[in-house]
């Protein structure tokens, strides 16, 4: 099989779907001739015209509203933020009207769209254009919060995500996009709310997201030549999430370590931890639940400091040597 | 100093004043010049933005203010900092992630502050330092410290909510504060011809009742003499005024652009409107100063430039024992 970036993955969930279906288009600032900030949307403008890949103003609550408001009509739009933390100039319409709207009227309406949005740090764009906020919108009913890890995962989840009847988040990791895996030419959609284990092992679950599934990863090839088996799982997904597969993880190995890059206070890691402490695994669990994520600090700029801002690698292999007392 | 040739300038901008702006110019285009030279070289981490081209909006704005008055800058904020008295080595010091620079290596380019010297810092969300102008502009209305706040925004950040919001509420309050549009004809790669559908952004002050004037901003004479009356406006207690600087940005929008949205033609015709050649030829041919003079300033702000590299470079690296320090919550 080919191999494809994450990045092309991504383009090619929605082109696939474009060239079938007429009322799927998408919007954002430099997504035109400019190909996006990522380059995500390159050559898309050439094919598709600019009425369905509409390059706007810098008007994040105005391109918002004009998605939802499309979506409530008819469309299905895909929405460009240029940069994840932005969304925080576009809340308004995403929590009070998009997440409510269907709700509000009583089952009448329906708001499908994706807003696809690069998130997270590594690239020295700073404080402003660094984080991860994910916390914020699975924390409100009515919003899917999506963020595969692999091109894989990216393109289809993306399918699951445009076929789905509400709005949801689609979370692409600013690093992940020029990484490589395996990904077939034909159409496919991996459902919402089904967790991967990307790993196998026996001795200790590691829950992670996005990129931190990949340093969860090194972490496991490490660990197993220790001797440790660690099983890495990739929820893929927080809303809806895969309870089910996180709860048999861990009453197979016992020991359970969450990790995220988004800040550790108030992040998704506690919602996780806490539905395992709540679940029948609890009785299976031989050591305290550890969770990791970003220290409590806005993402600084010089590269050294960027790095220790985030969990990493050496992070995770502790937190997993501390479930099993080899400290 | 009252006139040059065709031109009346600023009472208060002496022949000094007039010099020192041209040399301040040149430090304003070495410095991205010299940022975009390691930025190549991958020896600056990130991202950033240049105004190279675009001197004579900072240089010719902050030359009109007193040390008390305060600034809001842009993401393309390298010119407002200098033009409002920043010193480059600890500019460049930031870029290198150092512990000597403005914000200790945490905040880099696009958010170089100096509060002391009034610049209230450069913002990465597009539209997010209007609203912080604005409170600025309150707190001197209230507590009667009669200073002025001059608001930089591009082109781009006139379409987003904040402005228009932050517009209307200073117009209500009669707020001592300037907007400067810098348009220079494109966001990142959106053209103010097809983002906007107006001639002039200063236009849209009409709606907020509040005077708005569009003026040549590669002119450093007739953006000092336009924000020079809007100032004058401001601190007698007369409210905002909108001043667009019409310009161009010679670079891209960041690192990674292929400017595929313009020609190089286009490109071509503004270079030819050089700012500082402008104001060189102007000087010369007022008697401000000779050609040789001219070469000499020049120079200088080379030199300067070359000598914040070299601090830059001999400054120590953020320490990540100060990770978590200044974090307030």
């Amino acid at each position: 099989m080919r191999e494809i970036t994450y990045q092309e993955a991504v383009r090619e969930a929605m082109s696939i779907e474009m060239r079938k279906n007429p009322d799927v288009f998408i919007l954002g600032e430099d997504i035109g001739v400019y190909g996006g900030a990522f380059g995500v949307t390159r050559g898309m403008i050439e094919e598709f015209g600019s009425e369905r890949v509409r390059n706007t103003p810098i008007s994040e609550s105005a391109i918002a509203g004009a998605a939802i408001g499309s979506a409530l009509t008819g469309m299905r739009p895909i929405l460009e933020l240029q940069f994840s933390d932005f969304i925080t100039i576009a809340m308004d319409q995403m929590v009070n009207q998009a997440a409510k709207l269907r709700y509000m009227y009583g089952g009448k309406g329906k708001v499908p769209m994706v807003l696809r949005t690069p998130g997270g740090s590594g690239t020295g764009a700073a404080a402003q254009h660094s984080q991860s906020l994910e916390a914020w919108m699975a924390h409100i009913p009515g919003l899917k919060v999506v963020q595969p890890s692999t091109a894989y995962d990216a393109k289809g989840l993306l399918k699951a995500a445009m076929d789905d009847e509400n709005p949801v988040i689609f979370y692409e990791h600013k690093l992940l996009y020029q990484t490589k895996s395996q990904v077939p030419e034909k159409e496919y959609s991996i459902p919402l709310g089904k967790a991967d284990i990307k790993r196998e092992g026996a001795d200790v679950t590691i829950v992670a997201t996005s990129i931190m599934v990949h340093k969860a990863l090194e972490a496991a090839k490490e660990l197993a030549e220790e001797g440790i088996e660690v099983e890495v799982i990739d929820p893929r997904t927080l809303v809806p999430l895969d309870e089910e597969t996180i709860v048999q993880s861990v009453m197979k190995t016992g020991r359970a370590v969450v990790v995220h890059e988004a800040v550790k206070r108030g992040g998704y890691g506690g919602e996780i931890a806490s539905l395992i402490a709540e679940s029948e695994a609890f009785d299976y669990l031989d050591a305290p639940i550890k969770r990791i994520g970003g220290l409590p600090v806005p993402i600084p700029y010089n590269p050294e400091l960027e790095k220790a801002a985030v969990p990493s690698k050496e992070d995770i292999k502790h937190a997993v040597k501390e479930t099993l007392q080899r400290v | 100093m009252d006139a040059l040739s065709g031109y009346s300038v600023p009472k208060g901008i002496d022949k000094q004043k007039l010099i020192d702006l041209y040399k301040q110019m040149w430090l304003i285009r070495f410095f991205d010049e010299k940022v975009d030279e390691f930025f190549a070289k991958g020896m600056i981490h990130g991202t950033t933005h240049l105004c190279v081209g675009q001197e004579a909006s900072a240089a010719g704005a902050c030359a009109v203010l007193e040390e008390r008055d305060k600034i809001t800058s842009t993401h393309r904020g390298h010119g407002h900092c200098i033009a409002k008295g920043a010193d480059v080595n600890k500019m460049m010091a930031e870029l290198f992630g150092r512990e000597t620079g403005y914000c200790k290596g945490k905040g880099g380019s696009m958010h170089i502050a100096d509060v002391e010297k009034g610049n209230l810092g450069a913002n990465g969300i597009v539209g997010g330092g209007i609203p912080l102008a604005v409170g600025s502009a309150l707190t001197s209305h209230m507590k009667k410290l009669d200073y002025v706040t001059l608001c930089f925004f591009g082109d781009g950040a006139s379409n987003e909510g904040s402005f228009h919001e932050a517009l209307n509420l200073a117009s209500i309050w009669k707020l001592p504060v300037v907007f400067i549009c810098e348009n220079n004809q494109y966001g990142m790669s959106g053209s103010v011809k097809e983002m906007t559908n107006i001639e002039n952004i200063a236009d849209r002050a009409s709606s907020y009742g509040m005077p708005g004037v569009a003026v040549d901003g590669n002119d450093i004479v007739e953006v000092m003499n336009s924000v020079d009356e809007a100032v004058t406006r401001a601190r007698a207690g007369h409210g905002p005024t909108i001043v667009e600087a019409k310009t161009y940005r010679w670079k891209g929008h960041s690192k990674s652009d292929a400017k595929k949205y313009r020609t190089r033609e286009e490109e071509q015709e503004w270079k030819e409107q050089d700012p500082i050649k402008r104001f060189k030829e102007l000087l010369i041919e007022s008697d401000v100063f000779s050609e040789e003079h001219a070469e000499q300033l020049k120079s200088e702000a080379k030199q300067m430039i070359e000598d914040s590299v070299e601090f830059a470079k001999n400054s120590p690296m953020a320490s990540k024992d100060n990770l978590l320090e200044d974090v307030y919550a």
